[in-house]
């Protein structure tokens, strides 16, 4: 007796000898996140590299520019990053506080569950219609009004520089008016799930030292909240600027500076939607170095963003 | 080769037993398809460009393809540009362009093109002015004013000498203009060019200019949407634009003096009397004759000399040939100018030096 019988008197091990293979899966994966990156990477790299020519031939001229004549060979952006910049700008203000006014609404009680949820539906279809369909809408039903109420504005209030006549139906007011409801559902959805993050425990804590419900809503929860708030700020400024077909037919497309609201502006993606098709020579080069500037804005202000974005869930983490 | 093909369909047929029925099916339906279009041989041309001459050149190819079901005609309207570049890297069989191409271009593809005049259209001020319903009568003084934001306002004189049984409203004048680049604006400018050493020196003509004054939309429909709806305005668009919309056009002044309506007519007039060169490219930048409507233009077919392909080649003639003859007959219907017979006959001519 002796010898090497184990209790269960078998012969050869139960378990097999683990092999490390290949996950396949994780390669996979991995792969699909270096080609997003890769293809970013090309795309603004292309955009780089033809925009070369023009870069080395205007440089920073072409920025401060006020002169676009492509049949003259003279670039010039200025205007057009104005209006960019106005028309982003004008949107922004117009939809932040209805942004912020649904998004309180939505996050309180005030309105049974249901209604909320329809209301939030609504909101959020609104971005799911094209940017072409607004651009239609705009044409039909925004640029009639505008172009009435303007002239009344521009009548009494025409000293004002913002609001000086005459006052045209393709204006940077129609194109701000068009992007407000474009933006609108970017801001109310990033802020209703900023307030609706800020814990119970700071609600009921302020209910319980006898704050009534709008000083908690004012005074508690929106400060709380507000990092998140101004990320949708920024990124529905973001979105405003990258707005292309509404844009470019709402906005009248001049070049001309002017401080009032009334009158025909342009932007950067509308100015590309414009002229790209039929431009040669020096001409795609210095719309290529266009795109440049709208990619580095429109980057820039996402990452923005999403940073601010990013310290707000941290922040709020915390606090539970 | 059918009979190659059915042998191997019985073939299969006995080997696919095997398998499900729905899958043999499917493998037996794809290889008799296939076998159907063993058959046909087709030719397939491709050709992009001008969006001016687009409306037309897919109404040949359609009708065309009827006649001739074993060639495919396709046209895509890119724009002008667009359509001379694809054409000279040969990713289209032909192009269409409102603007001849010029000698650097024509160099690119080592003079192995042939211009050819296919159709032709007017370009026409339509005007949305309340109480003037049809008839305005523009100088050339006055039009270029207007576009140069000189004559500001409809009750200004210089319209007012011309136009005296209408009431003339003390309304700020909107001039509505192109916001992309189009041939369209290339013709208009260098008719402007020509008559007005001014216009020349401050805007100058080109696909794509800066204009002084007015709000630019973006392509025909665009300024026809701005000239509806907005009471003042004036614009440029493409006469079959403004006939099929029914926008009131203005009656402009030739270079004989005489105020010439835009219509059909005015327009063959002004072909008729245009001298076509060797090279077929001709600008009428400002016709001269009596009853000439002063802004017209040619809009080019462009095809190779030369094709690698010679079914292309026999294809490409044949299609161009119907659009000379018979296409020429819808072409009033769709707001175009149809060619001239003596134009006709020199187009025929070069097309015959295809190979």
């Amino acid at each position: 007796m002796g010898g090497n019988i184990s209790i269960t008197g078998l012969s050869r091990p139960l378990t097999q000898e683990y092999r490390p293979r290949p996950d396949f899966f994780r390669m996979a994966c991995l792969l699909a996140s270096v080609l997003t990156i890769v293809l970013l990477a090309l795309i603004i790299g292309e955009i780089l590299v033809r925009a070369w020519p023009a870069m080395s031939k205007f440089g920073l001229g072409f920025i401060t520019g006020i002169q676009w004549s492509p049949n003259r060979g003279v670039f010039g952006v200025l205007p057009v990053l104005i209006g960019t910049a106005a028309s982003s700008f004008l949107a922004l203000l117009l939809a932040l506080p209805l942004g912020l006014a649904i998004a309180i609404f939505l996050s309180e009680d005030f309105f049974p569950r249901p209604v909320r949820q329809v209301i939030r539906f609504v909101v959020e279809t609104l971005a799911a219609i094209p940017s072409v369909v607004y651009g239609l809408w705009g044409i039909f039903v925004v640029i009639p009004l505008v172009q009435q109420y303007g002239a009344v504005l521009a009548a009494k209030f025409g000293f004002i520089p913002f609001l000086a006549g005459p006052a045209y139906g393709n204006s940077l007011l129609t194109a701000g008016l068009v992007l407000a409801l474009m933006v609108l559902p970017t801001i109310t959805a990033i802020s209703r799930s900023s307030l609706v993050a800020v814990p119970y425990t700071l609600r009921e804590g302020s209910y319980a030292l006898g704050a009534t419900r709008w000083e908690t809503i004012l005074r508690v929860i929106m400060p709380t909240a507000a990092p998140g708030i101004v990320a949708s700020a920024i990124l529905g400024f973001g979105r405003a600027m990258g707005e292309t077909m509404a844009v470019a037919m709402l906005i009248g497309n001049s070049q001309r500076l002017s401080w009032s609201l009334l009158s025909p502006s342009n932007t950067l993606s509308a100015l590309l939607a414009n002229q790209f098709a039929e431009a040669d020579g020096i001409q795609v080069s210095a719309l290529m170095y266009a795109a440049a500037l709208l990619v580095l804005l429109t980057l820039g202000v996402n990452i923005a963003g999403e940073v601010v974005l990013r310290h707000t869930q941290k922040a709020t983490a915390g606090l539970r | 080769m059918k009979g190659v093909v059915f042998l191997a369909v019985i073939k299969l047929n006995s080997q696919l037993n095997s398998l499900k029925s729905m899958t043999r099916n499917f493998l037996l339906a794809s290889l008799l398809t296939a076998s159907v279009f063993q058959i046909k041989a087709a030719t397939s041309l491709t050709g992009s460009g001008s969006t001016f001459a687009a409306p037309i050149l897919q109404r040949w190819a359609f009708n065309f393809q009827k006649e001739n079901r074993d060639i495919t005609v396709n046209y895509q309207s890119v724009g002008s540009g667009a359509g001379i570049k694809q054409f000279s890297d040969s990713i289209t069989d032909f192009g269409g362009s409102d603007v001849a191409m010029s000698d650097a271009e024509i160099a690119k593809v080592n003079g192995n093109v042939l211009m050819l005049p296919a159709t032709a259209g007017t370009i026409v001020f339509a005007y949305n002015v309340p109480g003037v319903p049809d008839g305005l009568k523009l100088t050339r003084e006055t039009y270029v004013g207007i576009l140069l934001g000189t004559v500001k306002s409809w009750n200004d004189p210089l319209i007012a000498k011309n136009n005296p049984n209408f009431k003339l409203p003390n309304l700020p004048i909107t001039v509505a203009v192109r916001s992309d680049g189009s041939g369209t604006t290339g013709v208009f400018t260098a008719h402007l060019d020509a008559i007005s050493p001014e216009f020349a020196s401050k805007v100058g003509s080109g696909k794509s200019v800066t204009w002084p004054v007015g709000v630019a939309a973006k392509g025909n429909e665009g300024v026809t949407a701005v000239i509806k709806q907005t009471p003042g305005a004036i614009g440029y668009v493409e006469f079959g634009y403004a006939e099929n919309n029914k926008l009131t056009m203005a009656s402009l002044q030739n270079k004989a003096g005489n105020f010439i309506t835009p219509t059909i007519e005015s327009g063959a007039a002004t072909l008729a009397s245009v001298k076509l060169p060797e090279n077929l490219r001709a600008f009428v930048t400002d016709p001269e004759g009596a009853n000439d409507y002063p802004i017209a233009s040619f809009t080019w077919l462009l095809v190779k000399k030369t094709y690698t392909d010679a079914a292309k080649a026999v294809a490409v003639k044949a299609f161009v040939t119907y659009g000379l003859t018979t296409g020429q007959a819808i072409a009033p219907e769709l707001g175009y100018i149809t060619l001239p017979a003596n134009v006709v006959t020199q187009v025929q001519a070069a097309l015959a030096t295809i190979k």
